[in-house]
């Protein structure tokens, strides 16, 4: 059971060190990287069943006794999360060795990956606030290198921006968690919950949860703080941006959750109220920048913004549907949204651009691509049967039940521009006739070989039947979903994971 | 000693953001420096400064004597210097590049960045 919880992290930084001693051999890289992510994603399948059987399990790391040494802690959440880490590790390593070009993956791009990783992997299982920041800081050097791999121009000025605004955000985080030192006295996630439960020091009530909310906003891109994402996912390679889009913003987005259903519960009616108003603004400006984009990752990147707002208005709402809403769509988000970007870069692929005014006409070459791409994009835009409608269905719900009609009808109008604008890149890209002034193919076709597509379609292939099945089995999807955010609701179980029969 | 630490906190703060507003990239990469500090120092200070005796258990006993200085503060800035100091070198290896590409320190004329 110990295992259970250290191994998650352990393996990809296995594997990172492994590729690194194969650093000559880019096959063995390959292969280590395939079986070091497949089996992170079946170690996380065995924590979200060991947890739903034996409810939440901690880790002292070297038996330091809780409040004193490192806690690991695995909730259904956090468990799902690592579960999905693992999947999306798996499906960006395949389509990147067919779409890395041989000098990226010379210069290591798949240690990268790993201790990318290992980075998230740790944020979802740490149990201590300050371990939480090493966590982030390790996953955000990964993510700097992996941002300006091999770049030319383009790459370097997304990656000024995504560097300055995630170190201001470190920033903001360590003094967050000075001052939280300062008065609680202790830095154990689980210490902090009980420490802080029925404080009303306006320093712990106030300021500090507005500091993690700048803190983590920024990572999670939430109104006002997104600017940087659209300005850098669609810099660095594909396999890259897809890996980002998927996990790391919404690293950002499980902090904001954890440590705001854990430690800071003691004005919701400021702090979650502030989060539901955030979260409209997320939603309202993110779509309103995808529907005015024109080339095909900057649409799908203002649609993570958005999306994240989807996310976030769960945790304002806080209540059960409300979070069981918030991580059913964190869930079918990850992988439609990694699934779209990985659709972008088989576009551009076959067509060397991302433009949707040089794109068109690829449903009439390409129909099984067409097809391809229109599952995740309804999905994402919530329509039935797929994974997005019950994520979006749940949240309505919750809202309409919680009387907060405005936020239900910001939701329902964003959804309907988000249908638009998907719908704009179907016409454009799949449907419309193709613009006859076609440039030359300037792709280099570097890494490609007889199975090249294969690989590229083998994850796309996957993560589309996952979203249908996720559509069709929603129930005992959402089942799960509502354990964990039962478990999110009851910080007394989180507590006594972590302190055991000492209480 | 608080109040002087705090208003040299704020003054790095304000230095750092002053830093950080202008266009030139080194001074960019200053400004995040001094945040960076700034943080550091607001974690030794919030944590209390007092003269007490160090935390060392001495023979016979099962605690440290009261009030004993609690290290961790020092022990979370040590943590955080060691990090900080691994991004500002690839901070500084990429503005190295970024100016090698670009051909110029100056922010704005990374604008052109739309597509």
């Amino acid at each position: 059971m110990k295992l259970l919880l250290i191994l998650p992290i352990l393996i990809p930084f296995l594997t990172a060190i492994l590729s690194l001693f194969a650093w000559r051999w880019q096959k063995v890289q390959q292969l280590l990287s395939v079986v070091g992510t497949a089996a992170l994603l079946f170690m996380g399948i065995k924590l979200v069943l060991s947890v739903k059987l034996h409810g939440i399990m901690a880790v002292q790391i070297s038996n330091w006794q809780a409040p004193f040494g490192i806690t690991f802690v695995a909730d259904l959440f956090s468990g799902i999360m690592v579960a999905l880490a693992g999947l999306m590790g798996l499906s960006v390593t395949v389509y990147s060795i067919a779409s890395i070009s041989k000098q990226n993956q010379s210069l290591g791009y798949f240690p990268l990956l790993q201790i990318l990783l290992m980075g998230v992997v740790g944020a979802f299982l740490t149990g201590d606030i300050f371990n939480l920041y090493v966590w982030f800081e390790v996953m955000l050097i990964s993510s700097f290198v992996l941002m300006v791999l091999g770049g030319g121009r383009k790459q370097m000025e997304g990656a000024i921006k995504y560097v300055t605004m995630n170190l201001i955000s470190s920033a903001f985080f360590l003094a967050a968690i000075g001052l939280l030192y300062g008065e609680a006295g202790t830095l154990n996630m689980a210490d902090l919950a009980q420490k802080l439960n029925s404080t009303t020091n306006p320093n712990l009530v106030m300021t500090v949860p507005a500091l993690f909310l700048v803190a983590f906003g920024i990572k999670a891109a939430v109104f006002p703080l997104f600017f940087w994402l659209p300005a850098s996912y669609h810099k660095p390679p594909v396999a890259v941006s897809a890996i980002f889009a998927g996990l790391l913003t919404k690293v950002g987005v499980y902090a904001l959750i954890r440590v705001f259903t854990l430690i800071f519960i003691q004005d919701i009616t400021f702090t979650h109220s502030l989060i539901l108003f955030v979260a409209g603004l997320t939603m309202v400006t993110g779509v309103l920048g995808a529907v005015t984009q024109n080339e095909f990752r900057r649409v799908l990147s203002f649609h993570i913004i958005s999306q994240i707002g989807y996310i976030i208005i769960g945790l304002g709402l806080f209540t059960p549907l409300a979070l069981a809403g918030s991580v059913f769509y964190i869930l079918h988000h990850i992988i439609v949204k990694t699934n779209l970007f990985l659709v972008s870069g088989v576009v551009y692929r076959l067509r060397g651009t991302f433009k949707l005014k040089e794109l068109g006409g690829l449903y009439q070459i390409y129909p099984y691509l067409g097809i391809l791409f229109l599952i995740p994009a309804l999905s994402l835009s919530g329509i039935p049967p797929l994974s997005g409608f019950f994520a979006k269905f749940s949240l309505i719900k919750a809202g309409l039940e919680a009387e907060q009609y405005y936020i239900v009808a910001t939701a329902l109008g964003v959804s309907l521009l988000t249908v638009f604008s998907m719908t704009k890149i179907w016409a454009e890209v799949f449907w419309k006739p193709e613009p006859s002034k076609l440039k030359a193919n300037t792709v280099e076709i570097s890494a490609s070989g007889p199975n090249s597509y294969f690989l590229l379609l083998l994850p796309i292939i996957t993560l589309a039947i996952l979203t249908v099945f996720i559509g069709l089995a929603a129930e005992s999807v959402f089942s799960l979903a509502e354990q964990a955010a039962a478990q999110l609701l009851n910080p007394a179980e989180y507590i006594q994971a972590v302190f055991g029969d000492k209480l | 000693m608080e109040t002087i630490l705090a208003f040299v906190v704020g003054g790095l703060y304000a230095a750092g953001l002053y830093m950080m507003l202008r266009r030139n990239i080194i001074k960019l990469i200053i400004g995040l420096v001094l945040l960076s500090q700034a943080a550091n120092l607001l974690i030794f200070t919030s944590s209390g400064l007092l003269r007490s005796n160090p935390p060392i258990i001495s023979e016979g006993m099962v605690a440290p004597e009261i009030p004993y200085a609690d290290p961790l503060p020092q022990a979370l800035i040590l943590t955080a210097i060691v990090i900080s100091f691994g991004v500002l070198a690839f901070a500084i290896a990429l503005i190295y590049q970024v100016h090698k590409q670009v051909g110029t320190g100056d922010l704005d004329e990374l604008k052109g960045t739309y597509v």
